[in-house]
């Protein structure tokens, strides 16, 4: 048992401020617990969005101690004895009232993504896809919709002007998963994810990798297949002859090192929004399909 | 969209004069947003009826996503001799012959297109090396059955459901200029009464969690698809909104609820630590080679299988090892009997003293399987207990015990139609009965849902369509209601809603749990009374935004009128069956068998009666042999069996398939 003060922000659209609060801990508990426990003795109004507490909803979304994170998944025991834990709602989404947030802008963009096309002339019981084929697209199906990715992305984090022309994280690893389905009848999935979803605004910093609670690999798998399926005509010879020789982190321009985990947040001082690419900004996207990492299968196997 | 507001004086006691109320009109209204409340809307919709879903959480968030193994259906794609029938016999034997066999029938008849379906809604199976759905092994079926993906099955069926719905929305923007025209999900809505008039359902009436303000539906047809009610339990796998809403809202709405003593205690929860106790360990660790262990090392279960299932278990180590790489010629380890025999068994151990210090059994894989597979097998139990319990599962065994997961009992319907016995109200999913009989087969959740989703929104479309006149909702209900939902806000003093509903779990964790004892539940029935009062005035702290203690004290309502319910059931059920277990009454009782307990409200009164379980026809019967009816049927219904008949052992062929 040991005790932590609780920052919590309470309030609504309207404003709010932190109150404190003194809480007993008990071995093992998750910050969801810890805010349960406030709900039962000192705060029973206090606005928490919560459903499995199992990490698989992806309901409890809250910024603890300024970082992304499910409440449910975020062991008090990370924390170091006695030391204040603060919480405060998802800062890309207006604010209901204390934790929670209206995350609707993402049931919106839900909403615009063209649905899966199911192939013309094969039936129910008739699909047949292998295991390597669909596994692709399973990867982005692991999505819980946190909105953790959406929350990070300083696309739109503090840019209320670019939600409008962009989808954001979790919208494009849906039109890659659709990109890559199998039997996904529509072939202008990247014309989509350029001219509707803005995938051209992404630097590919990886804020909505890291903060991903699936481990999905957001930026690698989803977003650079996808911008370099984007356009096919712009062809730069010396990007091909890169793409044969380099691997992806040795290519020219690219400012991440191999040792570099973490790419450097430099928003600050550049002139628009998010950081610079790590391909740096003389190397325009799309990049020629011919480095494609994968192949949209087209026919079907025989079954 | 009919849409516009209106306003209704509230009752007296309430300061309040005037209250806004936000008014729909809808052919259908669906009650619920997991994979049997979408899947009756995206039905409901193709028959061309204007559909509100109605979600208590957001969007896609339904408990739906807890499901992990798979949705059993007879595809028969990893085993050929796989088929309805088998499929059938298991889900009887599963629920011990109290199901409604008619439900049992379309379900294993109907699973397999259900699941096929959902591929062309764009569902993401795993699959065979022919390119066909994959099919796993699970407790209680006799062939793997369950189409799964990884362990996040029941994640999938949301998202595709989901899925399917916002291309339905697309469709319909297209045709009118609104994706809502004709498909409307109200997220974080919770209704709180049915509205009847002239003994047929008018509409619904409720509240947005987010603003508080107070909603009303008018729609002749209602499917309720609320899901189950383990919030009443301390340890749980639930999520919050498992609070009983639809067998509270059909008790009050006159209907009946069948079956309501029978609750699946999953056998693997998680014990340690005691934060995430009750969070499943999903069925299919077993499935894929974990055993259980108790503290002494013994793989006990082994000594726990029953007489009934004897012939189908395997009886050393190495016959069931075996049978992981040929179930053909093996019989099945013990570690997949039915839920609620292993429940019992982990139960028994712990009280035997030969538990884990959390009180649990060992469920180990780590020296089972080589770290690699585990991972690929099982990627969410690895996160889930990395995470939650900082336990390697490919170095260590988990300590699991038994969960409150599911109640099988619900709403009693039409086997075919879903229909309750109030016209113009539906049922599907966890919130109705008869399917599962007295224990439902892990699988059997998901594709139930599908099956019986799909029936609901058929049906209430065509009870739609049949209807000659819209039943008008009446103000004076209107009113009574908006009461009911304003009175823990206005009230100025009464109890904290967290401490009552804290009571409440006690009483029927500690008194209504696994095993039962008839002056246990006697003291439960006698606390559950001293405790209606009290929920009836509950005070709610704070205003009406997304405020978690009024929308406690709401829920509670619901919470005790189905708890006593269960209480009630299980007194007078004196026998023990599947999720039934009294202490006082060891044995099966055929006699029980014929016979389904039925609750209804008269005033606010829990009332029981009793009705006969439907009988199985002859030809059905005949799918199992005569040892084994022996088991379940009464001497006289044997007897029956053996006279002569013109259909007399025409089984395989006698039933379409």
């Amino acid at each position: 048992m040991a005790r932590h003060t609780f920052r919590v922000w309470r309030g609504d659209a309207d404003g709010g401020q932190f109150v404190e609060y003194e809480v007993e801990v008990n071995e093992g508990e998750v910050v969801l617990d810890v805010l349960h426990r406030l709900q039962a003795t000192q705060a029973p109004d206090l606005a928490v969005r919560w459903n499995c507490k199992a990490g698989k909803c992806g309901s409890c979304s809250m910024e603890i101690n300024g970082k992304p994170k499910l409440a449910c998944m975020t062991r008090m025991s990370t924390f170091q004895a006695g030391e204040t834990v603060t919480v405060t709602p998802l800062r890309t989404f207006p604010v209901i009232r204390d934790l929670v947030t209206d995350v609707s802008f993402n049931f919106q963009k839900m909403r615009e993504m063209p649905a899966f096309a199911p192939p013309p002339g094969l039936k129910p019981g008739e699909y047949r896809m292998q295991q390597v084929d669909v596994e692709r697209s399973q990867e982005f199906r692991k999505c819980i919709e946190c909105f953790l990715c959406q929350n990070v992305c300083h696309v739109i984090r503090d840019h209320e002007e670019n939600k409008s022309a962009f989808s954001g994280p979790r919208l494009f690893i849906r039109a890659a998963e659709l990109d890559m389905h199998p039997l996904d009848a529509r072939r202008d999935r990247k014309d989509f994810a350029k001219e509707e979803q803005g995938i051209g605004y992404c630097n590919i910093t990886k804020c909505c990798t890291e903060v991903c609670p699936e481990g999905i690999k957001i930026t690698d798998n989803a977003i650079i297949p996808m911008k370099e399926r984007v356009v096919d005509n712009k062809y730069d010879p010396l990007i091909w002859l890169g793409r044969k020789i380099f691997r992806r982190d040795q290519m020219p321009g690219y400012l991440g090192g191999p040792t570099q985990e973490r790419l450097p947040v430099s928003e600050i001082v550049a002139d628009r929004a998010g950081a610079n690419s790590p391909y740096g900004d003389d190397i325009t996207f799309p990049l020629p399909t011919e480095s494609l990492t994968y192949e949209h299968t087209t026919e079907t196997k025989e079954g | 969209m009919t849409e516009n507001t209106q306003t209704h004086g509230t009752s007296a006691a309430s300061p309040r004069a005037q209250e806004t109320v936000e008014r729909h009109r809808y052919d259908v209204v669906v009650i619920g947003a997991g994979g049997a409340g979408l899947r009756a809307a995206i039905e409901s919709r193709l028959a061309g009826k204007r559909t509100a879903i109605i979600s208590k959480s957001l969007f896609g968030k339904a408990h739906t996503v807890m499901a992990e193994g798979g949705a059993a259906a007879a595809m028969g794609n990893v085993n050929p001799n796989d088929n309805w029938m088998v499929h059938f016999r298991d889900t009887m034997r599963g629920g011990k012959f109290l199901n409604n066999y008619r439900m049992v029938e379309l379900h294993a008849k109907e699973a397999p297109e259900r699941v096929w379906e959902l591929e062309t809604y764009g569902a993401l199976f795993d699959r065979t090396k022919d390119g066909k759905i994959s099919q796993r092994n699970f407790g209680g079926h006799e062939y793997p059955r369950l189409a799964h993906v990884g362990d996040r099955t029941g994640l999938e069926l949301i998202r595709t459901l989901q899925q399917k719905i916002v291309s339905l929305q697309q469709e319909d923007k297209a045709q009118y200029g609104d994706y809502e025209a004709r498909l409307r999900v109200f997220a974080e809505c919770t209704i709180t009464d049915l509205l009847v008039t002239d003994g047929r359902i008018a509409g619904a009436i409720g509240y947005y969690r987010e603003s508080g303000k107070i909603v009303l539906f008018e729609a002749p047809a209602i499917v309720l698809a609320t899901g189950g009610v383990g919030k009443a339990y301390k340890v749980t796998s639930n999520s919050w909104e498992y609070t009983g809403d639809g067998h509270a809202l059909a008790l009050r709405a006159g209907a009946t609820l069948i079956n309501m003593e029978f609750l699946q205690f999953h056998p693997t929860g998680m014990v340690w630590p005691p934060s995430v106790r009750g969070i499943l360990v999903t069925e299919s660790v077993r499935g894929d080679g974990g055993v259980l262990r108790n503290s002494e090392g013994r793989r006990f279960m082994f000594d726990y299988v029953p007489e009934v299932f004897r012939n189908q278990y395997a009886e050393t180590e190495e016959e069931a090892d075996r049978w992981y790489t040929d179930p053909d010629n093996n019989r099945r380890p013990p570690e997949l009997l039915p839920r609620d025999e292993v429940a019992r068994a982990i139960n028994a151990e712990v009280k035997a003293g030969r538990g884990t210090p959390a009180g649990g059994v060992y469920l180990d894989v780590s020296s089972r399987l080589p770290a690699e597979v585990i991972l690929k097998k099982l990627p969410s139990m690895y996160h889930q207990f990395k995470e939650l319990a900082d336990v390697d599962i490919t170095k260590q065994p988990m300590e699991v015990g038994p969960t409150c997961h599911y109640i099988m009992g619900g709403v009693e319907v039409d086997a075919d139609t879903t229909a309750t016995m109030v016209p113009g109200l539906f049922a599907a999913g966890e919130v109705s009965g008869g399917m599962h009989g007295s224990n439902r087969l892990g699988g059997n959740s998901l594709s139930d849902l599908l099956v019986f989703g799909k029936r609901a929104g058929e049906y209430a479309a065509k009870y739609v369509d049949e209807l000659t006149e819209r039943p008008a909702v009446r103000t004076a209900d209107v009113q009574a209601a908006i009461g009911t939902i304003l009175a823990p806000l206005n009230r100025t003093e009464g109890e904290n809603p967290y401490q009552v509903w804290h009571e409440l779990q006690d009483i029927m964790q500690n008194l209504v749990g696994i095993i039962r004892r008839k002056d246990e539940l006697e003291e439960a029935i006698k606390r559950l009374e001293e405790l209606k009062p009290r929920v009836a005035k509950v005070k709610a702290t704070g205003g009406r935004r997304y405020n978690p203690s009024w929308h406690l004290a709401l829920d509670l309502r619901n919470m005790i009128v189905v708890s006593e319910c269960t209480a009630r059931a299980a007194l007078m059920r004196e026998e023990s069956r599947g999720g039934h277990t009294r202490e006082d009454f060891p044995k099966m009782d055929p006699k029980w068998r014929k016979v389904n307990v039925v609750c209804s409200l008269v005033g606010d009164q829990v009332t029981l009666t009793t009705k006969p379980v439907p009988k199985m026809p002859r030809e059905l019967l005949a799918l199992f042999d005569k040892e084994e009816l022996k088991k379940y049927l009464t001497p006289e219904e044997l007897a029956e069996l053996d006279e002569p008949s013109e259909s007399a052992g025409g089984a395989e062929a006698g039933r379409n398939n």
